[in-house]
């Protein structure tokens, strides 16, 4: 397989195609006929998935450093560049992309029934978007896909939502937008800094990294981007977009906005936060405040997820609940954290989109989401039961499946750094317990005493289709995880040292000794002594 | 069989060779492997009744022709379980022919590793997980062939094989998992299926509900079982057992603060899973399920996980006396409270329940005064006895239910108020039961008698160090619970299978004994409970009448077999023992364990716990017989006293007053209030500002959002299009 690629210069084109094939696929979807939009969609973006499969291949485990990268100018004169690579951080953020978007797509075919065109293709948009904001090593860039993907988004559950659309649209555009104009500003003036510093201005990461900046400089800069990410996250108390979103967005739109869109914002703190802002992200303050916004949310997410009469709801809530997870990993600062992190992150992706396909079955059926108005379905769709069951189970981190190996390592990291915190974290397993069990006994168990659920039907093949993968994932990552996490491992520990490494250097900065950011190791290493 | 094996151990003649395990991966995979193939034909059946039920049909296990919805899965689900029990058999007999000293762990691949932390997917082959495995399987086995006469005409008997199936595999899981990690993919994979099979019949709302119980109060041990693992990593780096348990008395302080907070943490999964004080409040409730499901998780397997691990971690409860003893306090708590409780129930198996959460105790106790041989051995023979009493109860309620179907009789079949003189129809049912009976209540020479003893003997040994005066409370208080249960267990006998038969005319023409599916693992059970205790007579006991003057074949012997695993923690007990000076002028070698409770010798103690537990049972059954009982439906309403232990305390009533409510009630109030009022209020706020500068913006431009948005996507648009075009 990795001859095949490099006969066919995977290395050098795949990820520009990952990027733009997408974003391609918008004329066809538009330009054809209205009824075969959704297949035309389905097949190009299962096309793009097929694709992205060449990453795993290609990827050289064992490496930290960025793969398929590529930069070229592209404003000059602002020293923008259009610059692309892949790392053990960025893989599975891609591929979770690639892998959603046809699952999504094939999710909408019965629930999309207007303006089919306009739909798949703002899909396809947002799949561009996406994958561009994993896969841009320029800030600058990688700011235009972000904003890029608000865009989609903001239609898909104006338009195809639910009755209060426009309210949760407006809430969740104002919301992110505003999140996103303050980082704006941080951009630009990390950019001015290092400007001035090197008389050539750039928005490569690589160089913004070289930025020597004061910890209060760190702190403020840190707020302004930790807020946008937060809010995408979300993080407690920056959640209450996405109730209301989700609850609005049709079915693809949920999938979509569960598995990939939040995942930008912790994909925003592993890419950004942390290597950019190393000393304030290491800040005891900054940990604490960040790692207690990650417990509340877990619990209080969990709790008010329990008492939602809608099913739709209760699942955004325990998407909150679950990001809390990841947010706690990530800055326990430790390499169980992470990694456990970047797990929950790919498991929240899988189970959750599943959950929220699972539901969008259940309403095309019975054209509600309350609770209350189902009872005793596994009677009747069996299949759906037992796909129900293994998908909230995975939700909740039994373990055997992908939930617990990301939730596990999330808190065991997180208590290597701040044990009481994380003994507090680790409730969320019985809250977890607490909010889904319930929903599931109440929709699938209990008497079959209503008419009309005893007329819903069990899967279709094609939701057959949709989601035996989904569940095969989520119990095959439960079982053998360790082949995601030995690509991941470098990746993280490259932004654990840069961390702790900085950490020591702005010491010896502030004491008038050079930064030397690049080998914190060296004058420590004994092999420089011989 | 077992006996000479044992032997060889104790003879040591053949050492030195390597104990290989014969094909150790199928014993666990087997049952899950039967899982897939149940669960299939599960699925497959219920999508045919799906269509009946959609039909306005009631369900039919006929829908889809017997052979694969019946005759397949009583092939598959027994059959993959004999087949495991043989392979655990030839590689008992294999262990038994070597001295193993060191576990014997197999690696299949790595599971999780951060770089920090590693933890491979492999099982752990030593003479615990050997006897828990012999347990698991064998019991297992005559409690799945039960469940073919039982569940016969169940609507979901294929769905009943596939959870039972997987039960299985999840236990032997926990039972063999060569780290804390794999153990606990068993251990909530036993809770899962738990929950699964509590609510087998989900459509009453009562059971799904006690499902849903056993799993949310479970996740409240998992909660401790985790936070221990946390600090056992950050202590430890690694989470095998082979490694904690080689380190742990050098790695840790006797009596420090992380061992005992790691132990406490332990001790609380443990309570959550063996349905200990406070967390036994599911497992009552866990009787919605199936009977044979009580009969195989709820007594013999699953809710004894708590006491296998604490006795699989025995070194890091010895390295704490406050661990230890919270341990053995809890147990003997459990045991006296849940005895209490057990006393005035009229629901066969609500006693049943109450009985097991009460032996349960016993075994804590056992392995909390550091005696870990015992707390396993009443563990194994709780096993035989309990299932055979809940099996025997099993084949009673299905004889019930026969004859109440028959008049259409709406009493309840499992109260035993409605029963009465039931031997006559079902001779061998009863004297199994029994059976079962004297050898709970701790008659000589049945196997509850020499198990119980034991941890008694030992609780009373064990007033010797630390905590000298609590263990002598916790002696006496085991004594208490002891009548107890011979009394509770005499009375249920009594009311069930003597005296007049209170079913009515009609009906009780229709009950009868059960099919031989069932008799069957009865009698074997039965003579398990009669001589299974024989394998660990103490010596002294074994010399004397009470072992038939030195006739049985062996002494000591799960003690000896269980040393490679014991010996670390008894040592360092012993150990901490010496330096305290509470052993001057004993014998060093476990020294302490015999230390004669109160001036008694093992002969003495035995003799005066089993005359008393006779003289109990004697007793009862001739006050019981004088009781003048009526069904049912007409009986009074107990009062005073009596109503409180009928209504078991109000402990649940309590948590649902003290926890479940106010939880519920400050879940509403954060959605209600701090999060649509509070955080949407302060959004709506600055978005209605946003939108009143829009307003003011709108005399220039649009002030729409969706222009906003569409001038975004054209601005963004355009500059990527300059990156394709102008590069």
């Amino acid at each position: 397989m990795t001859a095949f690629l490099e006969a066919i210069g995977y290395g050098s084109w795949g990820l520009h195609a990952l990027v733009w094939l997408p974003l391609l696929g918008v004329a066809p979807v538009l330009v054809g006929p209205e009824s075969r939009a959704k297949k035309v969609a389905f097949w190009w973006s299962a096309g793009v998935f097929v694709l992205s499969l060449g990453l795993w291949w290609s990827f050289v485990p064992g490496s930290a450093e960025l793969q398929m990268a590529s930069e070229r100018p592209w404003i000059g004169a602002w020293g923008v560049h259009y610059a692309l690579g892949v790392d053990g951080i960025s893989l599975f953020m891609v591929l979770l992309t690639t892998f959603t978007t046809p699952v999504a797509i094939l999710g909408a075919f019965n629930y999309i029934q207007k303006k089919e065109r306009g739909f798949y293709a703002l899909m396809l948009l947002l799949e561009t978007g996406v994958v561009g904001v994993f896969l841009a090593t320029d800030l600058f860039l990688f700011y235009v896909f972000f904003e890029l993907t608000l865009v989609p988004m903001y239609f898909i559950v104006g338009v195809w939502g639910g009755e209060r659309r426009v309210y949760a649209a407006v809430k969740f555009f104002l919301y992110t937008a505003f999140g996103s104009l303050l980082m704006l500003v941080a951009i630009l003036y990390l950019h001015a800094r290092a400007g001035a510093l090197s008389g050539d201005p750039s928005f490569l990461i690589a160089d913004l990294m070289r930025v020597p900046l004061s910890l209060q400089e760190q702190l403020w800069l840190f707020g302004a981007f930790a807020l946008a990410f937060s809010i995408k996250v979300p993080l407690f108390p920056l959640h209450t977009w996405l109730p209301d979103a989700h609850v609005e967005a049709p079915t693809p739109g949920s999938v979509v906005l569960a598995a990939v869109l939040l995942k930008m914002g912790t994909y925003g703190f592993l890419r950004f936060l942390l290597p950019l802002f190393p000393a304030a992200s290491a800040h005891p303050a900054v940990v604490s405040t960040m790692m207690i916004l990650g417990v509340v949310g877990i619990i209080y997410a969990a709790w008010v997820a329990a008492v939602q009469p809608d099913a739709k709801k209760l699942v955004a809530y325990t998407s909150v609940a679950h990001m809390g997870f990841v947010v706690i990993g990530v800055f326990a600062l430790t390499v169980n954290g992470l990694q456990g992190g970047l797990v929950v992150m790919i498991s929240h992706g899988i189970s959750t989109g599943a959950l929220f396909l699972l539901l969008g079955m259940l309403y095309e059926r019975r054209h509600t989401r309350l609770i209350a108005e189902f009872g005793g379905l596994a009677r009747v769709a069996p299949m759906l039961a037992t796909a129900f069951v293994i998908t909230a189970l995975a939700s909740i981190g039994l373990p055997g499946t992908s939930g617990f190996v990301g939730e596990f390592l999330a808190l065991l990291g997180a208590f290597e750094a701040r044990p009481l915190l994380a003994i507090l974290a680790t409730t969320g397993v019985i809250f977890a317990g607490y909010y889904m069990l319930p929903m599931v006994q109440k929709v699938f168990f209990n008497a079959l005493d209503r008419d009309e659920n005893r007329q819903v039907a069990d899967l279709s093949p094609r939701e057959i289709a949709i989601l035996a993968p989904l569940v095969v994932l989520m119990v095959g990552i439960g079982v053998n995880p360790a082949p995601i996490m030995e690509r991941m491992e470098p990746s993280v520990r490259a932004v654990i040292e840069r961390v702790e490494g900085v950490e020591v250097d702005l010491g010896l900065a502030e004491l008038g000794v050079r930064a030397d950011i690049d080998d914190p190791d060296e004058p420590e290493s004994p092999e420089v002594a011989q | 069989m077992s006996a000479s094996l044992g032997m060889f151990w104790l003879d040591g003649a053949e050492s030195a060779a390597a104990f290989d395990p014969v094909l150790p991966g199928l014993i666990v995979l087997l049952p899950l492997l039967g899982f897939l193939a149940n669960g299939w034909l599960a699925l497959r059946h219920a999508e045919r009744s799906a269509d009946a039920v959609r039909r306005g049909e009631e369900l039919d296990l006929d829908t889809g022709g017997r052979p694969s919805t019946h005759t397949l899965p009583s092939l598959i689900g027994p059959g993959v379980l004999l087949a495991s029990f043989a392979l655990v058999v030839v590689n008992f007999v294999r262990m038994s022919a070597v001295e193993l000293h060191d576990p014997v762990v197999v690696r299949y691949w790595t599971w999780m590793a951060t770089g920090t932390f590693t933890v491979d997917a492999a099982l752990q082959f030593d003479q615990l997980s050997m006897i828990m495995m012999l347990v698991v399987t064998g019991v297992g086995f005559l409690i799945h062939v039960f469940s073919v006469g039982y569940m016969k005409d169940d609507p979901g008997y294929p769905r009943y094989f596939a959870y039972l199936n997987l039960f299985v595999f999840f236990m032997l899981v926990l039972v063999t998992g060569a780290s804390f990690p794999v153990m606990f993919v068993g251990w909530e994979g036993v809770g899962l299926c738990s929950y699964l099979l509590i609510g087998f019949w989900f459509g009453d709302r009562e059971k799904s509900d006690a499902g849903k119980k056993a799993f949310i109060v479970n996740r409240i041990g998992d909660f401790g079982f985790l936070v221990a693992l946390f600090i056992l990593f950050i202590n430890f780096q690694t989470l095998d057992f082979v490694t904690v348990f080689g380190e742990a008395p050098e790695a840790l302080t006797y009596g420090g603060g992380v061992v005992t907070a790691i132990t406490l943490f332990l001790l609380l999964g443990a309570a959550g899973k063996s349905a200990q004080i406070p967390l036994y409040v599911w497992l009552p409730d866990a009787m919605a399920g199936p009977t044979p499901v009580s009969a195989l998780i709820h007594a013999a397997t699953m809710v004894t996980a708590g006491v296998y691990m604490v006795a699989r971690a025995s070194v890091l409860f010895a390295l704490s006396p406050v661990g230890s003893v919270t341990v053995a306090g809890v147990g003997v708590a459990t045991a006296l409270f849940a005895a209490t409780i057990a006393l005035t129930q009229t629901d066969i198996k609500k006693v049943l329940a109450y009985s097991t959460v009460s032996q349960l105790g016993y075994m804590f106790l056992g392995v909390g005064v550091g005696a870990y041989a015992a707390g396993v051995f009443h563990l194994m023979t709780h096993a035989f006895f309990k299932a055979l009493l809940f099996l025997g109860s099993g084949a009673v309620i299905h004889s019930m239910h026969h004859a109440l179907h028959h008049t259409h009789n709406p009493a309840d079949a499992q109260d035993m108020r409605n029963m009465g003189g039931m031997r006559r129809f079902m001779p061998f049912t009863a004297l199994a039961m029994w059976i079962a009976t004297l050898a709970i209540a701790g008659i000589w020479p049945f196997a509850g008698f020499f198990s119980k003893d034991e941890i008694i003997w030992y609780a009373g040994a064990a007033a010797v160090g630390p905590y000298a005066g609590l263990y002598t409370v916790y002696w006496v208080l085991a004594l208490a619970a002891a009548m107890l249960t011979a009394f509770y267990m005499t009375r249920m006998m009594v009311m069930t299978f003597h005296g007049a038969n209170r079913t009515g005319d009609e009906e009780s023409k229709h009950l009868h004994e059960a099919p031989w599916t069932m008799t069957v693992p009865l009698g074997v059970l039965a003579v398990l409970s009669m001589f299974g205790g024989w394998i660990n007579v103490p010596e002294a006991i074994r010399e004397s009448f009470l072992g038939l003057g030195g006739a049985l074949p062996m002494s000591e012997w799960l003690h000896h077999w269980l040393e490679p695993i014991t010996h670390a923690a008894t040592q360092v007990r012993e150990e901490a023992l010496l330096a305290a000076g509470a052993l001057a002028g004993q014998e060093h070698d476990y020294g302490f364990l015999h230390h004669a409770p109160f001036g008694g010798g093992e002969l003495t103690w035995a003799l005066v716990s089993t005359v008393a537990a006779a003289v109990v049972v004697a007793g009862t059954v001739l006050w019981v017989r004088g009781w003048s009982l009526a069904p049912a439906s007409e009986s009074p309403e107990p009062t005073g006293f009596r109503k409180v232990l009928y209504d078991k305390w109000y402990v649940d009533e309590l948590y649902d007053r003290i926890i479940v409510q106010p939880l519920l009630a400050v879940s509403r109030f954060f959605w209600r209030f701090i999060d649509q009022v509070i955080i949407d209020g302060f959004v709506n706020v600055v978005g209605g500002g946003a939108r009143a500068v829009g307003w003011f913006v709108s005399l220039f431009q649009t002030g729409s959002v969706n222009t906003y948005a569409f001038v975004i996507t054209l601005g963004v648009l355009a500059i990527l299009g300059a990156v394709v075009a102008g590069g």
